[in-house]
């Protein structure tokens, strides 16, 4: 295997083209994922646009903070972990409430 | 990049969608769940991969010159800033809202997930106005 140098492009999409391969072959084995049921499209849009602007502008996810962050010990993810559990569970607990899905 | 590191990298792709699907994390449900504090489950999953990662990231750099896939071995950046919290904090509503994080919505988009699919490319969207115009 010769190693990438600057080439993260493709190294990013590769990663994305296999875990976007993976729930199909997940299923083909045999594996059931139910399907998502919402009434409220228009809501997930939105929220959607708050997850890719809060991530790209935060640098970091539940992926990039949460797991790969927290494991190198990183004390500025580990506040931004902090933060988007402590948002992410006041917002459920408020979308709940109001009678959200 | 070769095309033996770019299949390479389509398989570790592949098995982190394969962790998510097999965990039940590309369900937004499960998800919202765990941030109603109504099923712990999650805390396992996440749990579970920081470990893994943790012991990789500790034990590799010394057993490894460098990296398999890449040439040199980076640090954490580390750097403390006010951009982290604000985009941490707006990330958090909207994950609190759909039940969608990045990595799932994409692995859901493989799994035919119509409504995760709506979340997946609005999650495009928001990254394309922060780089745009926030970046």
């Amino acid at each position: 295997l010769t190693p990438y140098e600057d080439s993260e492009l493709p190294a990013r999409l590769a990663f994305v083209v296999g875990l976007v391969l993976a729930p199909l072959v997940y299923l083909a084995a045999g594996g059931s994922i139910a399907q998502t049921v919402s009434s409220d499209l228009p809501l997930m849009a939105a929220a959607g646009l708050l997850v890719g602007f809060g991530a790209v502008y935060g640098g970091g996810c539940t992926s990039g903070h949460g797991v790969c962050g927290l494991a190198s010990l990183d004390k500025a993810s580990a506040l931004a972990v902090l933060t988007f559990m402590t948002t992410g569970i006041i917002t459920a607990n408020i979308v709940a409430a109001l009678g959200g899905r | 990049m070769s095309p033996s590191i770019f299949v390479a990298t389509i398989l570790t792709g592949a098995l982190c969608g394969f962790g998510l699907a097999l965990s039940t994390l590309v369900r937004p449900e499960a998800v919202l769940a765990f941030l109603r504090l109504q099923d712990f489950g999650l805390l396992f999953v996440m749990g579970g991969a920081i470990a893994v990662t943790m012991a990789t990231y500790q034990l590799a750099p010394r057993i490894l010159t460098r990296p398999v896939f890449r040439l040199a071995f980076d640090t954490a950046p580390g750097e403390l800033n006010r951009r982290k919290v604000v985009g941490a904090a707006i990330f958090g509503i909207g994950w609190g809202i759909c039940g969608v994080c990045p990595s799932p919505a994409l692995a859901a988009l493989g799994a035919g997930d119509f409504t995760v699919g709506i979340a997946a490319v609005a999650i495009f969207a928001g990254a394309y106005v922060q780089g745009r115009w926030f970046g």
